[in-house]
């Protein structure tokens, strides 16, 4: 056994309270803890959403906590307890026999340094290899892991790789000490799904070449079913189930992990999610069949947008985010928006809107909305416009304003285009609209920080239901959630699209969640509709070769062979 | 059942009421404020320019100082030398004796110590300093506000239009800091005069830079922040989302901005009045009697420097402990940690 936790529970010291130490519990409950094994040449997968303590397991292997961590219980690495060994030996180790690849490239890697300092830095230190040695062993494992020009590259900064690009650099230097045991968490969750898909075959060919084992940390079931050997589900802090994939995708034990499994929109799946701790009347809700004569809400005619981007000193130059997109929006229906990032996608969705600085860059085409071209309409004309076309950002944790309780976010839009006769009225209203998404009226006096993210998410949605809108442009919604909460947020969308008519504006980077929600889908590369078309022909008969690229990088999920 | 959501500011005073050095904090500070206001409604301390104890008269606790002659010259035995046979005025001396008798003359009696001791002129440290705070408490804390007020207000014009908006007030910025602060003061008070009015506006309008870069800056970056553009979305007018929504996240900055600049400008005062361009020769101010401390410290009468220190060194504390429990009785996020 290459690597055996044991029993493992760590706490974080929070702060002090009459001279007892506070501590909060991340990994192990009471007495529980967490045990789990890595075999040799294996891929121990730990999956579990957030705050289920799988990155705080995987990095106390090495002590790479915060000083306010406690750790008890046993790791043992080659048998050798890590808990117990002093900090040089630890460092020892680090890069050396444990090497780690973590979620964000950009923010792993030193902007100030070359990428061959940084990728030569390990074999310096811990194989005492020369500057010269070490930097064309640094060439040869940046050519390993797939880099184009890896001589070149090595005077490059981190800034002038894509994401990708980065992601493979941190690979090879992981890789550069040829490491017993690597450390991957979650290595794609930043990265766009071809990139993803990209960076999940190269680690999976790196382990096969160096027999090396893994532990790779995610949240996505589907990149989990396709790379590891064995899966570790975790929950709050414990572990809920082990064991082979095979047998954890095809005969899962636990009713979370079967929860887990369902909850995720697939390509196949029904119209329904089942959801983790959702209501069961919920279930029984057939969805209404969309009329496709319903009345034209939303029509786009070649909707431009460009940046002025400096040049020179005094020149500037357009750079064309958006060239040209056209669509027409029935009420109750939704039109995905599709693309991975840089594509203009939620450029696209701001423009609708008009929430682009107005001295950031021209913006083109026509927006119908109501009989009014929404592009050419002043300030003053605007406002009963915003009313009626809503948006819901991505990140519900920077979307709500920190300092203002829910109710005074609730009461505020309502406030502005005075709806309902007084504040008691519209308090009233907003309450009906929390019950209505799901929170209770104890709501209206918390703060955002005290909600977790989909209930932000929620009180956001209800924020945009206070003004009765006819559109919402959904800016990916859900991205940041995890799957369960993702399941519930887009059950409770669908919902509300039977019971209210509304139409949306559905702009995601991922094709499954599109394919659940969308009537039509829109794919965007470079600024650029690509494809077009009603959601099961761009799924089934995919008529551009893009989007059949982005169509097979979606992780499958276990496939048995 | 139905609680109404309360503001900002209810909610803020609520969490301020739990924290104890901050509510002691607050009760120093308006203790300051109602002492500024007693004084200036000449209610306590009117008196302060009355000789009412000798010169250098020392604390009370430390008692009467040694009388002079103890040391000086040895007062000569017997009685005085007749000169009358040589002195031309001697015949008058009986007549003006008696016509002077007829006089009715009152020397207030001089006590030998005071409370806080006396200065040069026999005058009252305590009260001295009762005044002086009316000046330095005004003088800081209105040179403070002004200079916020005004940092506060180009700044999100700059952070939050830019443009041609940011690039001209950049330049006002510039300018203003381009001009070394202290000869910028001398340009203001040549024109503005004396007086504690001026000196506010001098310090206010001179001192605003530091605080406009500041807000700038977080304009800057909040402006694009998406509860921003979720406000802009709601129909929410450019003042409310500058004002009403950006404000209250930045308001961090500035307090603790404000309770620096108290401090600070409290010591500039010090040093107008130092050179002359300060308060009025018949006004006091901490700053008055730090200036008249170093002359006196030479000839170890401390109490006056200590009386200054003290009160100053117990506002600028209590007025930073107070915008401090302010800031987190602000930011509901350090509403757990409590």
């Amino acid at each position: 056994m290459l690597l055996s936790i044991q029993d493992l529970h760590v706490a974080f010291r929070v702060g002090k309270e009459q001279g007892t130490v506070i501590r909060t519990e991340a990994v192990g409950r009471g007495e529980v803890g967490v045990s789990l094994d890595v075999p040799e040449n294996t891929t121990v997968a730990l999956v579990g959403e957030s705050g289920s303590g799988k990155s705080v397991t995987a990095m106390s292997v090495l002590n790479l906590l915060p000083d306010n961590a406690e750790r008890r219980g046993r790791i043992a690495f080659q048998g050798r307890d890590l808990l117990q060994a002093s900090l040089s030996e630890l460092q020892a180790l680090r890069g050396r026999d444990i090497a780690c690849v973590f979620q964000d490239p950009m923010s792993s890697l030193n902007p100030v340094f070359t990428v061959g300092r940084q990728v030569s830095e390990p074999l310096r230190k811990h194989l005492g290899l020369s500057a010269r040695q070490a930097l064309a062993r640094a060439e040869a494992l940046l050519e390993e892991v797939g880099l184009p020009e890896p001589k070149r590259r090595l005077s490059n900064h981190p800034h002038e790789l894509s994401g990708g690009q980065q992601q493979r650099v941190m690979i090879a230097m992981a890789l550069a000490c040829e490491p017993k045991l690597l450390i991957a968490d979650e290595p794609t969750t930043a990265l766009d799904v071809t990139i993803q898909r990209q960076i999940l075959e190269l680690l999976a060919r790196l382990k096969e070449k160096h027999r090396m084992s893994m532990l790779f940390i995610s949240h996505d079931l589907g990149v989990v079913g396709e790379i590891a050997d064995e899966v570790v589900v975790m929950r709050h802090g414990t572990v809920r189930e082990r064991g082979p994939v095979a047998r954890i995708f095809c005969d899962p034990q636990d009713a979370y992990t079967r929860a887990l499994l369902a909850c995720r929109p697939s390509l196949q799946q029904g119209a329904r999610l089942m959801a983790i701790d959702d209501l069961p009347s919920a279930k029984a809700v057939t969805p209404l069949p969309k009329d496709p004569a319903a009345p034209v809400v939303l029509q786009v005619e070649g909707l431009t947008k460009s940046f002025w981007l400096r040049h020179g000193v005094f020149g500037r130059r357009e750079f064309k985010a958006v060239k040209g997109a056209s669509f027409t929006l029935r009420r109750g229906h939704t039109i995905g928006v599709v693309g991975e990032s840089g594509s203009g996608k939620t450029t696209m969705g701001l423009a609708l809107l008009r929430l682009h600085e107005p001295h950031s860059g021209p913006e083109g085409g026509r927006v119908t909305f109501d009989g009014h071209d929404l592009l050419t309409l002043s300030p003053r004309d605007m406002l009963p416009m915003r009313r009626r076309i809503q948006v819901v950002f991505q990140n519900p944790y920077a979307s709500l304003n920190p300092r203002f309780a829910i109710g005074r976010t609730l009461v505020e839009p309502m406030a502005i285009h005075h709806i309902g006769a007084s504040d008691a009225e519209r308090e009233d209203r907003a309450r009906a609209l929390l019950q209505r998404v799901g929170l209770d009226d104890s709501a209206m006096n918390k703060y955002p920080h005290e909600f977790s993210g989909g209930q932000r998410q929620r009180v956001a949605i209800a924020r945009c239901l206070t003004l009765n809108p006819d559109v919402l442009v959904l800016d990916e919604a859900v991205s940041a959630l995890d799957v369960s909460v993702q399941a519930q947020v887009l059950n409770l969308l669908k919902d509300l699209q039977d019971e209210l008519g509304l139409a949306y504006v559905f702009i995601s980077h991922d094709l499954a969640v599109v394919r659940f929600m969308a009537d039509e889908v829109m794919v965007m590369k470079d600024g650029d509709v690509v494809e077009q078309a009603p959601v099961s022909q761009v799924l089934h008969h995919p008529q551009q070769d893009y989007t059949r690229r982005l169509l097979a990088a979606i992780p499958r999920g276990y496939v048995p062979q | 059942m139905r609680a109404p959501t309360e503001g900002i500011w209810a909610a803020a005073w609520r969490r301020l009421r739990r924290d104890k050095v901050g509510m002691a904090a607050l009760a120093v500070v308006l203790l300051f404020l109602l002492m500024v206001g007693l004084a200036s409604a000449g209610l306590i301390a009117s008196d302060w320019q009355q000789e009412r104890g000798v010169s250098y008269a020392p604390p009370t606790f430390m008692g009467p100082a040694e009388r002079d002659e103890a040391n000086g010259l040895p007062v000569p035995k017997g009685p005085n030398v007749d000169l009358g046979d040589i002195d031309p005025l001697a015949p008058q001396y009986k007549a003006w004796a008696e016509r002077a008798a007829t006089y009715e003359h009152a020397e207030a009696e001089k006590a030998t110590t005071l409370p806080f001791g006396a200065d040069l002129q026999g005058r009252d440290v305590l009260a001295k300093a009762v005044q002086g705070a009316k000046v330095s408490v005004l003088v800081g804390v209105l040179a403070a506000v002004v200079a916020t007020i005004i940092g506060t207000v180009l700044g999100a014009l700059a952070g939050f239009f830019g443009g041609k908006v940011g690039d001209l007030l950049e330049w006002v910025y510039n300018v203003f800091t381009s001009i070394p602060g202290i000869l910028l003061i001398f340009a203001f008070a040549a024109v503005a005069g004396r007086g504690t009015q001026s000196v506010v506006l001098i310090l206010g309008f001179a001192g605003w830079t530091g605080i406009y870069r500041l807000v700038r800056a977080e304009f800057l970056k909040h402006s694009v922040r998406e509860y921003v553009r979720a406000a802009e979305a709601i129909g929410a007018s450019t003042t409310s989302r500058m004002f009403r929504h950006i404000l209250p996240n930045i308001s961090h900055v500035l307090l603790v901005q404000l309770s620096v600049h108290v401090v600070g400008f409290i010591k500039a005062e010090v040093i107008l009045s130092y050179l002359g361009l300060g308060v009025a020769v018949d006004e006091v101010s901490w700053g008055t009697m730090l200036a008249e401390a170093q002359t006196e410290l030479i000839q170890g009468y401390w109490w006056q420097l200590a009386a200054a220190t003290l009160f100053m060194a117990v506002f600028v504390t209590a007025f930073s402990l107070f915008t401090d429990a302010l800031r987190d009785a602000l930011d509901p996020k350090l509403r757990g940690l409590e």
